[in-house]
């Protein structure tokens, strides 16, 4: 199962870093990841193999909310169906 | 893949554009609770309800969490109440409406809908019991809805009907005077009611429906305000395609919410309703769609045109993004649910009568309008009677919920909270259509040929 993470806020050293060692502390393999940084705001997408993550999937979306709120930033994590429903035909 | 301008266009419309899931709601089939004895039938309903809808919250919130996505009510309709009191000795029906109280604080849910009666064309046994309890049932319960379909296309309009729930309306308001006339708010009178409807207060769940089965509600004002704010300088054709994408695009997700809920309550995926829905929220309305599409203020003459093409382009785009659609599906114009309507009968540019022209070419009826407390109860009768009219002939549902502000009068306000809002009294026409509504009888059903 594939998920979504979405990580925005004003750009600082360690965004990448902090959010890709919080994946591999719940055993979540990070599988792409696109990120621009567009008049100091940063954005960053996160493409997530979510099959082997250590909690309910549910949580590990909650635990992440929660840590974006801890560094400053805005983070998601949302299923990628969603995207897919909303944007394939 | 999904590009990241997608990724962040979802999200956008979530986290800024108020996109959301308005409402899952169970449909519950109470045919099989049925029994001689009130008590035993109404403990029947309460198991049933509380056994299919166990799960219900938790599976919602489950997928709030996962996906991301609100999902503000989590709701219950049920086959309408006087189906189920028919066979009961007894005519005390409010107890129906304490079980399926107790039911829906059991279960968590938002409302249950459904304490309703079918009379279009006469009233069978129970349905006069039931339509004269639901004063007292929405006085005594906070989770309940009720609503009558008084007329339809086939069967015409039931005159007596009308004329009974004119009063049925007051003394739901007059029970409720010390609680801001809530009463009416949680009362709907129909005339084609849809048997698969997922909004309340008009919510149930009709006798062909299968036993149990999972209806979407989605919403989402704000955002096809919002790609209309992005996209200028388009004709009227370049603004009813764009109305038509982004209304894909939401319904997609009602699409995925609904089958995602079905296979995990083990239950069938019934229809999603494309409605847009407003709340009171800024940034979540109806009107403000067309006051973007180019008018001063909702009400103003182009407001029926305009309405009628976003509703159109609703359904264009709703309907090529699902397999199953049903329920209402179109625009909703609930007066004090809608932060642009508010403004709008406050400042006197919408009156009840540009409403009802409204409702001729969107999905429901008069809505959530605050009329003043001493308008006669044959008043109230002939709005619906108008109101039946407009749905029977044009083939579709309309609906009358206004509410009686007791001891108020017009430019006084009246306030609800939450998502059903606030808004001013409005000025209701009194000239007196008593004699009219005194006839009784049954309004013969339209020709459906030689339509012009």
């Amino acid at each position: 199962m594939t998920a979504v993470i979405s990580v925005l806020g004003k750009d600082k050293v360690g965004i990448l870093a902090s959010v890709s060692s919080k994946c591999a502390e719940y055993n979540v393999n990070i599988l792409d990841v696109s990120q621009t940084v567009l008049r100091d705001m940063f954005t960053m997408i996160m493409l997530i193999d979510i099959d082997d993550v250590s909690v309910e999937f549910g949580d590990f979306a909650g635990i992440m909310q929660k840590f974006g709120d801890e560094i400053g930033m805005e983070i998601r994590v949302m299923h990628e169906d969603i995207f897919n429903s909303m944007h394939r035909i | 893949m999904i590009n990241t301008k997608e990724i962040l266009e979802t999200i956008q419309m979530i986290s800024e554009e108020n996109l959301d899931i308005r409402t899952v709601t169970m449909g519950i089939s109470l045919l099989d609770c049925a029994d001689k004895d009130i008590d035993v039938a109404c403990e029947k309903v309460y198991e049933k309800i509380t056994r299919c809808a166990k799960n219900l919250v938790p599976v919602c919130e489950g997928i709030e969490r996962e996906y991301g996505i609100p999902i503000i009510n989590k709701r219950i309709s049920v086959t309408p109440i006087a189906i189920v009191a028919a066979s009961c000795e007894s005519k005390e029906t409010y107890k129906f409406a304490y079980a399926l109280e107790r039911a829906a604080q059991a279960t968590g849910v938002n409302f249950i809908g459904g304490y309703s009666a079918l009379v279009q064309k006469g009233f069978s046994a129970g349905d006069r019991e039931l339509i004269e309890s639901i004063p007292k049932a929405l006085a005594e319960t906070e989770h309940i809805c009720a609503s009558v379909n008084v007329g339809s296309t086939k069967a015409g309009i039931n005159l007596d009907a009308v004329e009974l729930m004119g009063r049925i309306v007051k003394q739901a308001a007059e029970l409720t005077a010390d609680k801001g006339c809530i009463g009416p708010a949680k009362l709907v009178v129909l005339c084609n009611a849809p048997d698969d409807n997922p909004f309340m207060a008009g919510a149930f769940h009709g006798v062909g429906e299968p036993d149990c089965v999972i209806n979407v509600g989605v919403s989402g004002p704000g955002v096809v305000r919002a790609a209309l704010q992005k996209s200028q300088g388009l004709n009227i054709t370049e603004v009813a395609d764009l109305i038509k994408r982004t209304a894909f695009k939401i319904t997609r997700m009602g699409q995925l919410v609904g089958t995602v809920a079905g296979e995990r309550l083990g239950v069938p995926f019934g229809i999603v309703d494309l409605s847009l829905a407003p709340t009171p929220a800024v940034g979540d309305s109806v009107a403000h769609i067309l006051e973007e599409i180019g008018l001063e203020q909702c009400g103003a003459c182009g407001t029926t045109a305009t309405l009628a093409m976003l509703n159109d382009s609703v359904k264009k785009g709703g309907v090529m993004a699902s397999s199953k659609i049903g329920g209402l599906s179109g625009a909703f114009i609930p007066v004090t649910e809608d932060a642009g309507m508010i403004a709008a009968a406050e400042s006197g540019n919408l009156i009840i009568e540009k409403l009802e022209a409204m409702t001729a070419v969107c999905s429901v009826g008069l809505d959530m309008i605050n009329i003043p407390g001493d308008t006669p109860t044959e008043v109230i009768s002939a709005i619906i009677a108008d109101e039946a009219a407009i749905g029977m002939v044009n083939s579709k549902t309309t609906a009358v919920r206004v509410i009686p502000a007791i001891g108020k009068t017009v430019g006084d306000r009246l306030s609800f909270g939450g998502l059903l809002g606030e808004g001013p009294v409005m000025r209701v026409n009194t000239s007196s259509p008593k004699k009219f509504i005194s006839r009784g009888g049954q309004i013969p059903a339209p020709m459906q040929s030689l339509k012009n």
